[in-house]
């Protein structure tokens, strides 16, 4: 069983900052609707219905021998704090841990994969890895799909494929996605081109949110809006050619802003950097900004006494449930704010680099 | 050009495509604006997509007196009318894409911009879809026999189902 508050004090997989163009992608992410055949969707199950797909599932999932290091965490019984935690660490969606009733997740220990239960489908499979790593993710999906299909019978229709509990999500069920972090093209005011850039495939753009719910840290998550008629592979290429695109737009945004200002570059991530080291109170907003300032800096060699990784952690980790799970304790906002910033400084500041030099 | 939410200057310009392959809304913002409005679920939008292409479907050669009787159709597994999947957006059982298949099918190609599935296939599909949702039902009466205390009926349709089911 995982406890969370150890699960706080780790990482996921995901963050570890490594893979292909991980300097701009952040993750690569791919989630699977599936339902049960034997009962109702969602909107038309009963508290008792609920209850038996879920102890269903969790028993003929139990059965998957792979699976030795998979946790279940009944959603349903965790406080908010708990929940908003999960939904941080990206392993439920905002929807499963708003929702009522009987409903659940499965974790792996590495956090690189997660199946959520009863959202709003009875089924979601979810797996995330670090960089822009999409097949890597579909093959690690396919594989998970294939063993949970030796154990349940799934809602399939031959000529529409699997069947979900909302239309646009039939077919394949599938909705690909990648994290991207474009701080250059939000600063040379190129977003715009972005926008341009999607135009030749029907995609949806979305920010990363924050304690609000506003696009926080100049993260932007692209996916594929259709499901059906188009192959797995087929909506994997088309997700990876545009992220392809966003990263070429991105490379030369940075370039351009290293040729045409590199003082003024220098000078912009050395004050996000020294604030975040120093400050005594911080929002979660400031931090996310500021944070986004120093990734680019670290990616760009302009600061070189952290690395991505941490950088990514912190990211996460400054967000109001995790600090709390940290802390131990329920926090207001204000208190969050100084103890968001004496997080930062432990991890980022002078203090950091003393630690670590002990361990060393 | 001025946003197209407040009095600012508009500075990004986003394209979408809504619907079907050709229809294209653009949006005119300025930076605050379009943050907000990037920030926005993703889910939401893609139901106001789903509402929209409804909307659509549903006004082409339909009478109020048509629509009227299309809303009242229910599904006879689990239930669902027609008028409650188009106010909510969501489906009540697998079976509903069988029994709303008329309405349903222009919506789902008006959204994909196609209505044949090309993917991935489970490895094992045993049964016929009609078949499968027979499960729902079987396991409904079966819900109800045990709540009678009668048995007998209970393992009689337990057996039903697993034979349903094939080997899972
Ligand atoms: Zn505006
Ligand atoms: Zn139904």
């Amino acid at each position: 069983m995982i406890k969370l508050e150890e699960l706080a004090g780790q990482c996921g997989e995901w963050l570890r900052g490594s893979g292909p163009d991980s300097d701009i992608v952040v993750s690569s992410r791919i989630r699977l609707a599936r339902n049960l055949a034997d009962f109702t969707f969602m909107r038309k199950c009963t508290g008792l219905d609920r209850a038996s797909i879920e102890r269903t599932l969790r028993e003929r999932l139990g059965r998957i021998k792979q699976w030795n290091t998979v946790s279940f965490l009944d959603v349903n019984s965790l406080d908010e704090v708990d929940r908003q935690f999960l939904v941080e660490r990206q392993l439920i969606s905002r929807e499963l841990a708003d929702a009522d009733g009987s409903r659940g997740v499965l974790v792996d220990a590495n956090e690189q994969f997660s199946v959520m239960i009863n959202e709003e489908d009875h089924l979601r499979i979810q797996v995330m890895n670090s960089g822009l790593d999409l097949m890597g993710a579909w093959e690690r999906i396919n594989r998970i799909d294939d063993m949970i299909e030796k154990h349940v019978t799934y809602a399939f229709h031959e000529r529409l494929g699997y069947l979900t509990a909302c239309p646009t999500n039939v077919g394949t069920g599938m909705r690909v996605s990648v994290m991207l972090h474009m701080p250059a093209l939000v600063l040379t005011r190129h977003l715009e081109r972005v926008f341009r850039s999607l135009q030749r495939i029907s995609l949806a753009v979305r920010g990363l949110y924050g304690e609000g719910s506003q696009a926080m840290g100049d993260f932007y998550q692209i996916s594929n809006q259709i499901t059906l008629g188009k192959s797995e592979e087929e909506l994997i290429a088309q997700v990876s050619e545009v992220a392809q695109t966003l990263i070429e737009y991105e490379r030369k945004a940075r370039n351009f802003l290293v040729e045409n200002g590199l003082k003024e570059l220098h000078d912009r991530v050395s004050r996000a950097y020294g604030l975040l080291c120093t400050a005594q109170t911080i929002s979660s907003e400031e931090t996310m900004a500021l944070l986004s300032s120093v990734r680019m800096g670290v990616n760009l060699g302009l600061i070189q006494d952290v690395e991505i990784p941490t950088v990514n952690k912190l990211f996460i980790h400054t967000q109001p449930a995790h600090l709390q799970k940290i802390s131990g304790t329920a926090l207001s906002t204000a208190d969050r704010n100084i103890e968001r910033a004496s997080y930062l400084q432990r991890h980022l500041g002078r203090q950091a680099h003393d630690e670590s030099a002990e361990n060393n | 050009m001025k946003c197209d939410r407040c009095d600012k200057q508009a500075t990004f310009h986003i394209t979408e495509r809504v619907g079907e392959q050709e229809h294209w809304e653009e949006r005119h913002l300025c930076e605050n604006c379009a943050r907000d409005y990037l920030s926005k679920p993703s889910e939401a939008d893609i139901q106001s997509s789903l509402a929209s292409a409804l909307a659509q479907h549903l006004k082409i050669g339909q009478t109020a007196e048509e629509l009227a009787k299309l809303d009242q159709q229910t599904c006879p597994m689990c239930g669902i009318s027609f008028l409650e999947f188009r106010s909510h957006g969501r489906l009540g059982c697998p079976h509903d894409y069988l029994c709303f298949e008329p309405q349903l099918m222009p919506l789902i190609e008006n959204i994909h911009g196609e209505k044949v599935h090309t993917g991935k296939r489970p490895r094992r599909i045993a049964k016929g879809l009609d078949q499968q949702t027979q499960l729902i039902r079987l396991r409904k009466e079966m819900q109800q026999a045990v709540q009678k205390e009668d048995y007998e009926r209970a393992s009689q349709l337990r057996d039903e189902i697993r034979e349903l089911e094939g080997d899972a």
